[in-house]
C-alpha cells in the first residue's frame, strides 16, 4: 500500500483498477512487462511502423511542390526510416532484451539516435535530431491512440492514471466506466479538474511520480475530497473509504433535493445559475442538478479525436440536442476555442513555441473562415430552436470583435440567398478573458450584447502564470488583487452600458469566492454542473448586503494572501455547513 | 559482371568515394544513397575510418554523419555488386547528389 498526497480538484471517492495512459509528449515512464507479453509488445511495435507508414505515404501525396518540394522530401526521408528494418530491429531487440514496453522501446531508440545527430559538430547533420524526434512522435501517436481507443471501448470500470490528460485524450473517454482521475501534473484548474468536475467523478493532480508508481491493473482508491491517491490499498482501507464514499452519497442526495428551489439570497435577490458544458449529453445532468440554462456551451468536442471538420449537419445536430433540452431557457454557444492544444499543434508542421500566445481561439477562426463560417451557419440554423446565444472566446480588441459579428452577419445573408430561415436577432456576446478585453470593457460594451467573463484564462494572462505548471500553479489565484480589480472594471462598465454580465470561470463554484463575486455584482454565474447545488445552497443562505460588506474589504486589500485568509474566514463563519 | 557468369557466384567489388558535396550526407543524399542501393540485390556495406554499416538502411548511413571531403568505403557482394558500385560511385562522385559544391554557395 502506497499514499500519495496531490491536490484534489474534483470531489469523490472511487476505489477502482488502473488504466494507465502516456502522452506523446513527455519521456515515457520505463515500465517492465513479464517475458511473455513481448510478443505482444513487439507485434504492436510492427503495426505501429505499419500505420504510421500508410499515415505518412497519404501525407507525402496530398503535398505539393511548394518551396522546391522541401516539405514532400521531409515526409519521404521519414518514410524511409519507418521502411527501414534494422531501425525497427533495434527497437524490437531491445525490448526483447529489456522486456519493456512498445513505447518504452521506441521513444528510448529514437531519442538515442536522436542524440547521437545531436552530437555531430556538423550544424547541418545535428539538426536532424528533429527528424527523429518527429518519427518518434508519429510512432508514438501509433501506439498511444490505439490506447485511447481502449478508453474509448472499455468494459469495466477504471480509474484514469496519466502525466497529464489533453483535450484529446479525455474527449475519447467512456464516461460510463471512467469512475477516476489522477495525474502527475496540473493543477485545480487544469484540463483533467475541469473534466471531472463536469463529469462529475473524483480527481487529484499534481501528483508528481504517480505514473511511476502504478502499474497498469493495480487497485487504486482516488480521494477528490482529501487529495490523496492510494496505490494497492488493505482491505481494511477499502472498507473504510467505501463506508466513507456511502456517506457522500448521502449528503449529495440531501443537495439534490434543492434543485426545484430558485438561486435566491435571504434578502431576495435573484442570482441566475447556469452550468457549462463541453458534451451534449451533459445538458441533461445540467436540468438534473437545478441549473436554468447553459451559460458555457463549449464545442471542441466536435474537432477532436476525428480525421476530417465537422460538417455543418454535424455541428447542428449537436446544438439542436442541447437546445431542445432547454427549449426557452438559454443556451450560450461559444465558437470554438481551439489552438494551444493537440489539435492543430499536430496540424502543424512546426508547433507554435508559445501556443498560449499563439494561434488560437478566436483568432485561429478568422484565419480559418471556412471552418468559423460552418460552425456559425449551424449555431444560426439552431438559433431557431430555442433562446440560443451565440459568444466569441478570447477577444483582445475591438477589431476582433467587430470582425467576428461581421462574419456573423455574412453567413446570416448567405442563410438568405439560401431561403433557409435564422433568428436574426440571436444575442451576440464576448468572452473577457484577456486583460486587455477587460481593460477596454466599456469600449467592447457598446457593440455587445452581453459578457462573460472566462476567469480561467483572464488568471492566466493577468498573472503570467500556466495553471498546468506546478512548480509556478500556487501563484495562480483569482484572490489575487489584480484579477479582482479587472473583474470590478468589466461588470462596472457591462452594468454603465447596460449589457449583460456572467462568469463562467472554475471560481464561481468555489464556495470561498461566490459571495465575493455576488457583492462585486455579479448577478449570473455559470458553473460545473455537480456543483450547481451546492452554490445554489450558500446564494440561498446569504443576503447581499454581507456580500457586498466583503466585497468592499476585499477591494481595500492589497495581497493575495490576506485575501484568500479573509474569504475562507468570511464563508465559513457564514456558511459552517459547506465546509 | 560478364554475360555468361553464374548468378549464383560471389562478386565482390570495392571503391572509395568522397562526398563532394557542401551540406555533406544529410538527410535528403543519405535518402538518394539508400533509394539507389535498394535497387541492387547484393549486399552492400559503407565504410568511413570509424564504422561500417548497411548501405541500404537510411539510419545507419546518417548515422555515419559524413561531412564534405569525407571519404567512403563501400563494398558490395553478390550478383550485380559492380554494377550498384557504379552507380553508388555516379550519384556520390558526379551527381553529387544534384547538390551544391563547397564552391557554388560562395557565389
Amino acid at each position: 500500500m502506497e499514499i500519495k498526497k496531490g491536490i484534489a480538484v474534483s470531489p469523490g471517492i472511487s476505489i477502482a483498477k488502473s488504466l494507465i495512459i502516456d502522452s506523446e509528449d513527455y519521456r515515457i515512464p520505463r515500465r517492465k512487462i513479464m517475458p511473455s507479453q513481448r510478443m505482444t509488445e513487439i507485434q504492436r511495435v510492427r503495426n505501429a511502423f505499419r500505420d504510421a507508414i500508410e499515415e505518412l505515404t497519404q501525407l507525402e501525396a496530398e503535398q505539393d511542390q511548394t518551396e522546391g518540394g522541401k516539405i514532400k522530401d521531409i515526409f519521404a526521408v521519414h518514410l524511409r526510416f519507418l521502411r527501414d528494418r534494422s531501425l525497427r530491429k533495434r527497437i524490437t531487440d531491445f525490448i526483447h532484451a529489456e522486456s519493456v514496453t512498445a513505447e518504452y522501446g521506441v521513444s528510448t531508440v529514437l531519442r538515442e539516435i536522436a542524440a547521437h545527430f545531436s552530437n555531430v559538430k556538423d550544424p547541418y547533420i545535428s539538426e536532424r535530431a528533429a527528424d527523429i524526434y518527429d518519427i518518434e512522435r508519429r510512432l508514438l501517436r501509433q501506439l498511444l491512440g490505439r490506447r485511447r481507443e481502449d478508453v474509448e471501448h472499455l468494459s469495466e470500470e477504471v480509474a484514469v492514471i496519466a502525466r497529464e490528460l489533453s483535450p484529446t485524450q479525455t474527449a475519447g473517454f467512456n464516461k460510463e466506466f471512467v469512475k477516476g482521475l489522477a495525474t502527475d501534473a496540473g493543477g485545480r484548474t487544469s484540463h483533467t479538474a475541469i473534466v471531472a468536475r463536469s463529469l462529475g467523478i473524483p480527481a487529484v493532480v499534481a501528483l508528481e511520480d504517480l505514473t511511476e508508481i502504478v502499474t497498469g491493473g493495480d487497485t487504486v482508491i482516488i480521494d477528490g475530497n482529501r487529495g490523496i491517491v492510494i496505490v494497492n490499498p488493505d482491505d481494511e482501507t477499502i472498507q473504510q473509504y467505501e463506508r466513507y464514499s456511502h456517506e457522500l452519497v448521502e449528503l449529495e442526495h440531501k443537495l439534490d433535493a434543492i434543485r426545484e428551489k430558485p438561486a435566491v439570497t435571504r434578502d431576495g435577490t435573484k442570482i441566475t445559475v447556469l452550468g457549462n458544458i463541453e458534451f451534449p449529453d451533459e445538458a441533461e445532468l445540467v436540468l438534473q442538478k437545478g441549473g436554468e440554462g447553459i451559460g458555457l456551451y463549449r464545442t471542441e468536442f466536435l474537432y477532436l479525436n476525428r480525421p476530417t471538420e465537422p460538417t455543418e449537419q454535424e455541428h447542428y445536430e449537436a446544438y439542436a440536442e442541447t437546445v431542445r433540452v432547454f427549449q426557452h431557457r438559454p443556451v450560450i454557444i461559444r465558437t470554438v476555442d481551439l489552438g494551444a492544444d493537440k489539435y492543430t499543434q499536430s496540424k502543424r508542421f512546426a508547433p507554435e513555441p508559445n501556443p498560449f500566445l499563439g494561434l488560437r481561439s478566436i483568432r485561429f477562426c478568422l484565419q480559418n473562415l471556412m471552418m468559423f463560417k460552418t460552425q456559425l451557419r449551424a449555431i444560426l440554423r439552431a438559433s431557431l430552436l430555442g433562446e440560443v446565444k451565440v459568444m466569441f472566446p478570447l477577444i483582445t480588441n475591438l477589431q476582433e470583435m467587430m470582425q467576428a459579428k461581421m462574419i456573423l452577419r455574412d453567413v446570416m445573408e448567405d442563410l438568405d440567398e439560401d431561403s433557409i430561415p435564422c433568428n436574426r436577432d440571436i444575442e451576440i456576446g464576448v468572452m473577457i478573458e484577456t486583460p486587455s478585453a477587460a481593460l477596454t470593457a466599456s469600449t467592447l460594451a457598446r457593440d455587445t450584447d452581453f459578457f462573460s467573463i472566462g476567469t480561467n484564462d483572464l488568471i492566466q494572462y493577468t498573472l503570467a502564470v500556466d495553471r498546468g505548471n506546478e512548480l509556478v500553479s500556487t501563484l495562480y489565484s483569482a484572490a489575487d488583487p489584480a484579477v479582482l480589480r479587472l473583474i470590478r472594471t468589466v461588470v462596472q462598465d457591462a452594468h454603465k452600458a447596460q449589457i449583460d454580465v456572467a462568469l463562467c470561470g472554475e471560481v464561481a463554484s468555489e464556495p470561498d469566492y461566490v459571495m465575493l463575486l455576488l457583492g462585486m455584482g455579479i448577478r449570473t454565474i455559470s458553473i460545473t454542473p455537480p456543483m450547481i447545488p451546492e452554490v445554489k445552497q450558500i446564494i440561498r443562505s446569504v443576503t447581499i448586503e454581507d456580500c457586498n460588506a466583503i466585497a468592499r474589504k476585499v477591494l481595500s486589500m492589497n495581497s493575495e494572501r490576506q485575501i484568500s485568509s479573509y474569504l475562507r474566514n468570511a464563508a465559513r463563519k457564514i456558511l459552517p455547513e459547506a465546509f | 559482371m560478364q554475360a555468361g557468369q553464374d548468378p549464383l557466384e560471389k562478386v565482390v567489388c570495392e571503391t572509395t568515394v568522397e562526398i563532394k558535396n557542401a551540406d555533406g550526407l544529410h538527410m535528403r543524399p543519405a535518402m538518394q544513397f539508400v533509394d539507389v542501393a535498394n535497387k541492387f540485390n547484393c549486399d552492400i556495406i559503407v565504410s568511413n575510418s570509424e564504422n561500417t554499416v548497411d548501405g541500404k538502411s537510411i539510419m545507419q548511413m546518417t548515422m555515419l554523419a559524413a561531412t564534405c571531403g569525407t571519404k567512403l568505403m563501400i563494398k558490395a557482394e553478390g550478383a550485380d555488386a559492380q554494377i550498384a558500385i557504379d552507380a553508388l560511385r555516379e550519384l556520390v562522385e558526379k551527381k553529387h547528389f544534384d547538390e551544391p559544391l563547397p564552391g557554388d554557395r560562395k557565389e
